[in-house]
């Protein structure tokens, strides 16, 4: 198999390295082994398998009225709106922490970090707090859907262009002021909810913890167009994030345009939070508690086999959590503090016991 | 050749490195030596452009450094730094074909796996090809990084201090290695060491730099001198004739 002869310099102990069948040509995968890539197929199987059932069921089950009545359909079609809510957030936070975990090298933080639901934490409560119920009760729809997407887009453009290009350049100064600016907009959020009525609280309240429910299907025929074009390029870009998440120097040394490729994947990273964060509202340890055991279960470094195994975990995650909360426990509201709670315990253990990263 | 006009790097007002101007010959291998703080690496690192020169210009086979294309670098020049961050679940031979990423852009073809598997046998990784990185020594996991930038089939490839942590009978293994790159796949191999026995034994030139500046540049014989070496280490060195060539003692 050796292309080189022996003979030269250093003796050569693959001879008498023992009987190691390799049956026709040696290439790289991305799988160690054909049984690894076979666990892979049928965990992503079982997964998808999971999702499935759990959105019919959320579909389907405990409906109040008869299959044959007419009204069935119509309660089928609200409840979807739910579901597609799940997979759209689904979709969005497995991408954006994948990427955003393989672009920064780094496996304990989420693209959270970044002050995106400090920001909507701000909108809506400023929203609130300077125009009062009425306005805040009629500020939804996709107006306000828009701007508070752009709003966020933007913020994440400004800082990006500002401490990743010129003269900074620098992807942990960035993200240590996307930290101290998020920290920031909380407590001028925090303050203001302090002010508020208690009856104002309350409905600031569920709208700050993130819900399907918060979901408009008039939302719909914006963010999934812009979520379907973002996940698309950012799978695409898969070999190059296998590069970056090698870290800049390799990344260089490999000739990739460093700089203007975390540029671009952070952009769309904005992009996919921002969708999520004004659909649903924030959940911020649920890209994490996705991404994390995505590692664990697809044990491949390649991205191209990483997304769909953080997707589909993801939205069986959201749709088995809901289904099960809100039909064998009847606490629909509670979903995103379990997935949260589960995420952040999560996000502790991993980062105590960081060898197993 | 490696051409090096009036590059500067300013660290500080008083941690400046330059003016450096010196031309590194095709072939061979030329190894960096020096005290600690003299810039070898900052030297390695500007020729790799993984670190912005502040003024002057490098050329590698009469291509700049800085307005070149990275992607045609990446065909023509590799460097390793010394501490590399390393992916959990990436095997052996997926990260020797990374170095083939400049040519195929992630989709390997028949002809990178032979390339693959010529380099990974080459450093005698035959049998761990298939470990995951986390599971190797530290000198195995040396060796799998060098079969990777090896694998990038680069002209000139550079090396940052790729003995640190190596025992010696690892290091003497890692030179032999390099040795027989240069001379059977024809590369030139700039590495930075800092065991100037290591440097004579097994490299064809020898840049030694002293305070952010070249103090001299020769074959092993010229800079083998008692008197030169004394200077730039600031210590007492001595040279003996040993089996293998000059020997510093110190």
């Amino acid at each position: 198999m050796s292309v080189l002869d022996s003979g030269h310099g250093t003796a050569k102990p693959e001879a008498d390295a023992g009987p190691r069948v390799r049956s026709g040509r040696r290439c790289t995968g991305a799988f160690r082994s054909a049984k690894e890539a076979r666990r892979y197929w049928m965990l992503l199987a079982a997964l998808v398998a999971l999702g499935i059932i759990a959105s019919l069921g959320l579909l389907l089950y405990n409906n109040p009225v008869p299959v044959d009545s007419p009204s069935f359909i119509p309660v089928v079609k609200r409840r979807l709106t739910a579901v597609v809510s799940m997979f759209i957030a689904a979709l969005c936070h497995s991408f954006a922490t994948v990427a955003f975990q393989s672009v920064t090298s780094n496996r304990i933080i989420t693209p959270s970090l970044l002050g995106y639901e400090a920001l909507y934490s701000v909108i809506n409560t400023s929203t609130l707090y300077f125009f009062g119920a009425t306005v805040f009760v009629r500020f939804i729809g996709t107006g306000s859907f828009l701007l508070q997407m752009a709003l966020m887009i933007a913020v994440s453009l400004i800082l990006y262009g500002w401490l990743l290009t010129g003269k900074y350049g620098n992807l942990h100064l960035m993200l240590l002021v996307g930290i101290i600016i998020g920290t920031g907009l909380n407590s001028v959020s925090g303050f203001m909810r302090r002010l508020l009525a208690p009856s104002e609280f309350d409905l600031l309240q569920s709208r700050l913890i993130g819900s399907v429910t918060n979901a408009k299907p008039e939302y719909f025929p914006i963010a999934i167009p812009i979520v379907a074009a973002a996940v698309f390029l950012l799978y695409a870009f898969s070999r190059k994030l296998n590069v970056l998440a090698l870290g800049k120097d390799a990344a260089t040394t490999f000739g990739v345009k460093y700089q203007a490729s975390i540029l671009y994947a952070l952009v769309l990273v904005a992009v996919l939070m921002s969708v999520s964060t004004s659909l649903i509202g924030p959940l911020t340890f649920f890209g994490f508690l996705v991404a994390m055991l995505s590692y664990q279960a697809a044990q491949t470094y390649d991205h191209r086999y990483v997304f769909p195994m953080a997707f589909a975990i993801g939205y069986a995650i959201l749709t088995g959590a809901y289904f099960i909360l809100y039909h064998m426990l009847n606490s629909a509201t509670v979903v995103s503090v379990v997935i949260e709670l589960i995420g952040g315990i999560l996000f502790l253990t991993v980062l105590l016991r960081k060898r197993s990263l | 050749m490696i051409q090096i006009r009036n590059a500067r790097k300013w660290y500080a007002e008083e941690v400046k490195i330059g003016p450096l101007n010196i031309e590194i010959p095709k072939a061979g291998i030329t190894a960096l030596i020096g005290p600690n703080g003299a810039g070898k690496s900052t030297t390695l690192l500007m020729i790799g452009r993984l670190l912005n020169i502040d003024e002057g210009q490098i050329l590698v086979a009469n291509m700049d450094v800085t307005t070149t294309k990275s992607r045609d670098l990446a065909k023509m020049l590799t460097i390793l730094r010394q501490e590399n961050h390393f992916v959990t679940r990436l095997t052996v031979r997926q990260l020797v074909g990374f170095g083939r990423f400049p040519h195929s852009q992630g989709r390997l073809t028949r002809e990178d796996e032979e390339i693959i598997s010529k380099y990974i046998d080459f450093l005698e990784l035959t049998d761990l090809e298939h470990r995951f990185l986390d599971e190797l020594s530290g000198g195995q996991r040396q060796r799998a990084y060098v079969a990777m930038v090896l694998c990038q089939e680069t002209e000139y490839v550079l090396l940052d201090e790729p003995l640190n942590n190596l025992d010696i009978a690892r290091a003497v293994q890692m030179m032999e290695h390099l040795r027989r790159a240069a001379n059977e796949f024809g590369r030139t191999i700039v590495v930075v060491l800092h065991d100037i026995n290591f440097a004579a034994k097994y490299a064809d030139r020898i840049c030694a730099m002293k305070h952010g500046q070249i103090a001299a540049f020769g074959t092993v014989q010229d800079i083998m001198k008692p008197e030169l070496l004394s200077d730039i280490f600031e210590t007492k060195i001595e040279i003996i004739e040993g089996p293998y060539g000059p020997i510093a003692v110190y």
